[in-house]
This record gives C-alpha cells, structure tokens and sequence, in this order.
C-alpha cells in the first residue's frame, strides 16, 4: 500500500477525526455513548454504512445527474441503513433494544452524507473505501473514547465489568448532562494535543528556515 | 403532554436529537428564533403526512421495513418546498438561515420524531393517532426553539468572555449545554 493510500485510510482517526474535529455527527455521539458496548455497535453500524454507501456513491458517480444527486445518495444510504437496522435487529435484539431510534438515524448523520459530498463523488471506488472505513474507524475510536470515561465514571465499570462500588458513581454521567460535558471536555483536550502539534511543527520549520 | 414534551423530555438537552442546528445556528438569538420556527413547521408537517402513510400506506401493504427511506424522502421534498415558500414570503429570514434550512433535511429531530411517534403511542390509550402525533410534534419543536433560543442567549454572553484557546468555540459550547441540560433535569417530575 502507497504512503498516499495509507494516509486517505488514517487521516480520519485523528487529524480529520469527524466527531472531535469536524463536529459531524454530534447527536448519535451524545446520546449512544452511555457505556463501551453501545459505543462499539453504533460505531460498527455506521462503518459498515459508511463503507457501503462510499463505494457505492462513487461507483455511480458517472451516471448520477449532478442536479438530483442528494436524493440519490440519500436514498442509497437509507437502503443500507434499513440492512444494517434489520440485521441488528435479528441478531443482536438486546443492542437493538438500547440504541433504539438511533439506528434508523444513521441516515441523517451528517458523516456519511458529508463524505458522500465531499469524498466518494470524485474519488475512485477504492479511495472512497479506505476513506470510509478510516472515517468510521475514527467514528468508533470517538464514540468508544466518550462512552469509556462515561461508563467508568457513571456506572464504574467497563464492558460491564464492575470495578468501583456502586455506591461511589457519579450518576450524572450516564445522564444527559454528563454527555455534553465529556464531550465538551474530550474535544477540548484533543484540540489541545493537535494546536500543540501543529506549533511544534511551525518552530521546527522556522528553526530550519534559520 | 405538552409540558412533558417541551420540558420533562426536551428533545435537545434530554433526547439527543437536532444538536447539528443546536450547535450551528445558536450564536445569535434571532438567527435561533427563526431557525425553530422553521424546524416547527417542517416537523408539524412531516409528522402529519409520515403519521398518515405509515397507517394508510405502509401498516396495510406490511411494507414497514421501507419506513426510513419513504420517511427521509417526504422529509426532504417537504423541506424543499419551506425553502421555496421563504425565498418569497421572507427574504430577510432566507438569508439569515442560509445554509442551514436545506441541513433540516439531515436535522435527525425531524426524522426521529417521525419515527419515534410510529413506535411508541403517545397519550396512553389513545392508540396510534394521527392528531395526537401532530400535537406531539408541535410541543417537541416548541421545545426545540425553547432550549436553542435559550442557548443562543448563553452564547451571546460567552463571546464575551476569555476562554482557553483550547476550548473555543464547540467545547465550551458543549459544556454551557451540559450545564443548560442539568438545569433541565429539575424538570423531570414536572409531571
């Protein structure tokens, strides 16, 4: 695989990471996140909807008019949404169950329309799927991230393995408060990491210049 | 059911749905005003027709399964047509929401509430209908423009104020919410 193949695969886990960067898909990250599995599936759900729709999307690129080319791309991602919300909900009720509307709504998260726009509509099928599965890798690795300190600080535990006692758990953060102060909190800290990365790298080419 | 809708289960600061408007247009209060009108009527409307497809159309036919793409596309023809009307009743009010009114499409509120009124019956007894989904819808989008008008206000005042430059703009946004949604969780046995 090429440098340039690997990055369209590894820019969305943290550099272009679409829910702590670009701020797409805020409400599935808010509400899912509430322990590590639910975390896990959404991600996985959306994956699998982005890879699909991404490859699809581009394939078609040349025969979608540009005029009705929202429609389309909305009509086939709604399709692979409707597979995904069957197969939850015949193999996995219980995870069915907790996500609930959610799993419908991953037809409007702004994600996968956004890289259907931005991305797979002038890419070849190939690079629209790295992009795809690395924007929902970095999707998962948000969710998962959020809903790991949720989990431990609300419930005290992980993967529903129970290590703190219940009675030191700060319930607020499975509520809903909770939500937007991890993930007000976790982007903040991430945009920390990066604008030190990025000054860094201007000394360093200032340095050079010298 | 109206103060449990607009309240107790405020879709934004409670339910999670709609937070791409929430964090996008909430800057300026007017901007808010006009923005939950808008999801008002949109979501009035498109709760009314999915309620009547879904019992005359898709519940007979046991098409069900096709609910979230017949949904999503009488949402976005729906929404386009709100956009044509403004253009010409309220040109002022078009530029202002700019970009945001064709992103209704891909507000999730809209289409969650749709969705949410076919799963679940919202008066106990009443069964599945349409009038009540409607009235739902309505007292769920005057919640909308409630929490977002309220949180344009915040934010107005956050301008102000010296933050970190890590946590500008979105994240600190996102906490004022968090602190908003705890106020909202003194409502909870409201009813």
């Amino acid at each position: 695989m090429s440098n340039s193949k690997l990055n369209i695969l590894t820019k969305g886990f943290f550099k272009e990471n679409p829910t702590l960067i670009l701020v797409l898909g805020c409400c599935p990250t808010l509400a899912v996140t509430t322990s590590v599995v639910n975390a896990l599936g959404m991600g996985a759900a959306t994956t699998f909807v982005l890879l699909m729709s991404n490859m699809l999307i581009s394939a078609l690129k040349n025969v979608i008019p540009d005029k009705v080319r929202i429609p389309s791309y909305i009509v086939i991602i709604a399709t692979f949404v409707s597979m995904i919300d069957l197969l939850i909900q015949g193999f996995l009720p219980s995870l069915s169950a907790s996500l609930g509307v959610f799993i419908p709504l991953i037809v409007v998260n702004c994600i996968v329309l956004g890289r259907a726009e931005a991305f797979a509509n002038k890419n070849t099928v190939f690079d629209s799927l790295l992009d795809g599965l690395g924007m929902g890798i970095g999707f998962t690795i948000a969710l998962t991230l959020i809903g790991g300190i949720r989990e431990i600080l609300g419930s005290g535990s992980f993967l529903g393995f129970q290590f703190i006692p219940a009675e030191y758990n700060m319930l607020i953060f499975v509520l809903a408060p909770g939500a937007f102060l991890v993930f007000g909190f976790v982007m903040a800290a991430v945009r920390f990491i990066v604008n030190k990365n990025e000054e860094k790298k201007k000394q360093k080419a200032l340095e050079e210049a010298k | 059911m109206i103060i449990g809708a607009v309240l107790v289960n405020n879709i934004i600061l409670v339910q999670f749905l709609g937070i791409c408007p929430f964090l996008g247009v909430s800057s300026k209060v007017n901007t808010a005003l006009g923005m939950g009108a808008a999801v008002t009527f949109v979501m009035a409307l498109a709760t009314l027709v999915t309620s009547l497809l879904q019992k005359y159309v898709l519940e007979p036919l046991s098409i069900t399964y096709l609910q979230t793409i017949v949904f999503i596309l009488v949402i976005a023809s729906l929404v386009q047509m709100v956009e044509i009307m403004l253009k010409k009743v309220s040109p002022s009010l078009y530029r202002a929401l700019g970009v945001f009114l064709p992103l209704i499409t891909t507000n999730c509120a809209v289409l969650g509430v749709a969705i949410n009124v076919t799963q679940q019956t919202i008066i106990p007894g009443h069964g599945f209908s349409v009038i009540d989904n409607t009235l739902y819808a309505i007292a769920i989008a005057i919640g909308f423009t409630l929490a977002i008008t309220i949180f344009a206000g915040l934010r107005e005042q956050l301008e102000l104020v010296e933050i970190p430059k890590g946590m500008k703009g979105v994240p600190i946004a996102l906490i004022t919410a968090g602190i908003l949604a705890m106020a909202f969780m003194g409502f909870a046995n409201l009813v």
